[in-house]
């Protein structure tokens, strides 16, 4: 890898201080995003994966906060800028997209009033040129009869349409990077495949790199360049997606991908991970799936691993150490 | 649209019907108008003749349509009390109301809306918490309790205000405005603040819960996503969807400002609407009674009416979908 990456978290920590103590819901997670590059970020519900993103872009609700680690874009630290400063970075060079297109647009303004906007607040031109940007953007979209749809409200769009309004405008300032928060979970399944794909492909027209959060492999296995298994607020397995799919690594990974029905698959049975994810109170010490995994050594449950490389790919598991000092 | 309009003024006219045979039954009840216009000594026959001209022995659905004719007209007969035509003396009074009513209105949405953004957006900020420590005293607190304090601290103590009258009036046609001179502004200030603070207090806790529930909403959050400014998210974005229950609420309480403006009327003796209804029913003179019924349920209806319309401005749902989708 050359030059600096376009992202960089490091030891990233969000917690929520709560009645009954701290509640840490990301613990010390550390990745990077290059320029253009597609991660794809997966994990169950309340793996952290939403929260990792909200948290990059500074949106995280109170009394969540960052508490330790920094997050850096192109080297400049984000993580602790003042409020005003970080105002301007967000849609400026870091767009969102949210899950649900059904309420992400304002019910009472037309979608040209909310991309002009957008566009206004942060480039430097003026109302005639922000319409023009607008139309062109929508069109980009695959929004037909754009400069007529301008005044239209979102309630007059399908899910589909609304999900594409969504996505123009979180593109509408050029920003460096997008953060897809289950951009495709609200929709339609005939849909789903056409707004990733349009992502796709405008991102890369754009040059856009993008943090796709998703519980869906079959849409990671399609679009992202790497992928990032989460699991209990950590980063259980990273590396490029085909290494990850094809040979995972952390037992958690090997279990996911174990309960992927395949069409020509001949197992009857989808294996399953026994148990389920420990609650925020009370995560394991040591490896925070130790408790439902098959391999757990007694160094599981007191240390907990650090990502260990596997391949191309980084897992944090203990059992890789061991591999590999067995191979030596 | 437009059929929607004509649909909801066919109702609002049935309505009126309604409120129209209410009020001119009910008074039929009230007590026996004769015995208050007559002295002691008037014989028998004299009561009959009076009864006879005022029409009072006619069958009930006769007065009634008499009562409805003549009030499409504006015509409420004449004052037991004042001998006087009743419209005249409404129409003397209704301005001193009316102006005091939508002064206080206007005081409540200017002050209110504020306060409730406020303490919406900075819930644990010292001020909210005293805002809402007010807002307490506000709903909780009788109004003439606060008007008499009011008139205590800032009329007695403090002699800045004066604590009854309406001060100077202009006339402007039939309509006598107390806004013009600086007199009458002065008056106008303590009873509009005492009539007004109920509903400024209920608006501000009506905003401040509304924008709580839509500042979590996905569009606000998409929207900071976007980094829009922050005056631009709470007060364009946020603030717009808050309004159709405001609406709702502030057009119901103009009704009940104007309707129940009696108390502060009376207890800063100003010469409105309120006296005037207070003195018809110690007098058992009910044209004036049933007149004020009357042009309160039209004051009400046609609030709810222009509030029904207001809907269809602020939220585009509601208007009938055009041929695009």
């Amino acid at each position: 890898m050359t030059g600096q990456p376009l992202l960089s978290v490091k030891d990233l920590r969000v917690e929520f201080p709560s009645r009954r103590g701290v509640l840490t819901a990301i613990d010390g997670i550390s990745f990077d995003l290059r320029e253009g590059e597609v991660l794809g970020v997966v994990g169950e519900s309340g793996a952290g994966k939403s929260l990792t993103g909200t948290a990059v872009i500074g949106l995280l609700e109170p009394p969540g906060r960052i508490a330790g680690g920094e997050i850096r874009l192109k080297g400049e630290r984000i993580d602790n800028l003042p409020p005003a400063a970080m105002r301007k970075l967000r849609g400026k060079r870091i767009g969102m997209v949210f899950q649900d297109p059904l309420t992400s647009l304002n019910p009472l303004f037309t979608i040209g009033d909310q991309i002009i906007e957008t566009i206004m607040t942060h480039l430097p031109v003026s109302e005639r040129q922000a319409r023009d940007r607008a139309v062109a953007l929508l069109e980009e979209v695959g929004i037909p009869a754009a400069g007529q749809r301008l005044s239209a409200y979102p309630h007059q769009f399908s899910g589909g349409m609304r999900q594409r309004v969504v996505i123009a405008l979180a593109l509408c300032a050029e920003p460096e990077l997008v953060i897809a928060d289950e951009p495709t979970t609200a929709l339609d399944v005939s849909v789903q495949s056409q707004i990733i794909r349009l992502l796709q492909r405008v991102c890369r027209d754009h040059g856009t790199a993008v943090m796709l959060i998703t519980h869906d492999m079959g849409v990671i296995a399609e679009t992202a360049d790497r992928v990032a298994v989460m699991y209990s607020g950590r980063i259980a397995e990273i590396g490029p997606v085909r290494d990850v799919i094809k040979s995972p690594s952390h037992p958690y990974t090997i279990g996911l991908m174990g309960a992927i029905p395949s069409l020509t698959g001949d197992h009857d049975r989808l294996t399953q991970i026994p148990g389920s994810m420990p609650r925020l109170d009370s995560i394991p010490t040591g490896c925070a799936f130790n408790p439902r995994c098959a391999l757990t050594m007694d160094r599981c449950r007191v240390e907990r691993p650090d990502l260990i490389p596997a391949g191309e790919s980084q897992a944090a598991c203990w059992k890789l150490l061991e591999s590999e000092e067995a191979s030596r | 649209m437009l059929a929607f309009t004509i649909r909801r003024l066919l109702q609002a006219v049935l309505v009126m019907l309604v409120v129209a045979l209410i009020s001119f039954t009910l008074f039929r009840f009230v007590g026996d108008p004769v015995n208050q216009m007559v002295g002691v000594e008037t014989t028998p026959e004299q009561r009959e003749a009076l009864r006879e001209r005022l029409g009072l022995n006619d069958p009930v659905l006769v007065q009634f349509g008499r009562f409805i004719t003549k009030a499409a007209r504006f015509d409420f007969g004449t004052s037991y009390q004042f001998r006087q035509p009743v419209a005249e003396l409404i129409g003397r009074r209704l301005p001193a109301t009316l102006e005091l009513s939508f002064v206080s209105a206007v005081l409540a949405l200017l002050v209110g809306i504020p306060m409730g953004v406020y303490t919406g957006l900075h819930r644990d900020s010292w001020l909210s918490k005293l805002f809402l420590s007010i807002s307490l005293i506000g709903i909780s607190l009788p109004t003439f309790f606060i008007g008499i304090l009011l008139i205590f601290v800032f009329a007695v103590t403090l002699q800045w205000l004066p604590s009854f009258g309406r001060g100077g009036v202009v006339q402007l046609g039939w309509w006598s405005t107390g806004l013009l001179t600086w007199s009458g502004i002065k008056a106008l200030i303590l009873p509009a603040i005492t009539l007004g603070l109920f509903q400024m207090t209920l608006i501000m806790r009506l905003v401040r819960s509304e924008m709580l529930e839509v500042i979590r909403t996905d569009y606000i959050k998409f929207a900071r996503a976007r980094g829009l400014r922050e005056r631009s998210i709470n007060f364009r974005h946020a603030l717009k969807n808050t309004l159709v229950p405001v609406i709702t609420i502030t057009g119901l309480q103009l009704g009940s400002i104007i309707a129940f403006a009696i108390i502060t009327e009376t207890v800063f003796q100003w010469p409105g609407m309120g006296l005037l209804f207070l003195q018809a029913v110690q007098n058992v003179d009910i044209p004036i009674m049933a007149a004020y019924l009357m042009l309160i349920a039209f004051l009400f209806v046609t609030i709810n009416l222009i509030v029904d319309l207001l809907y269809f401005r602020v939220d585009p749902r509601l208007r009938v979908e055009r041929a695009a989708h």
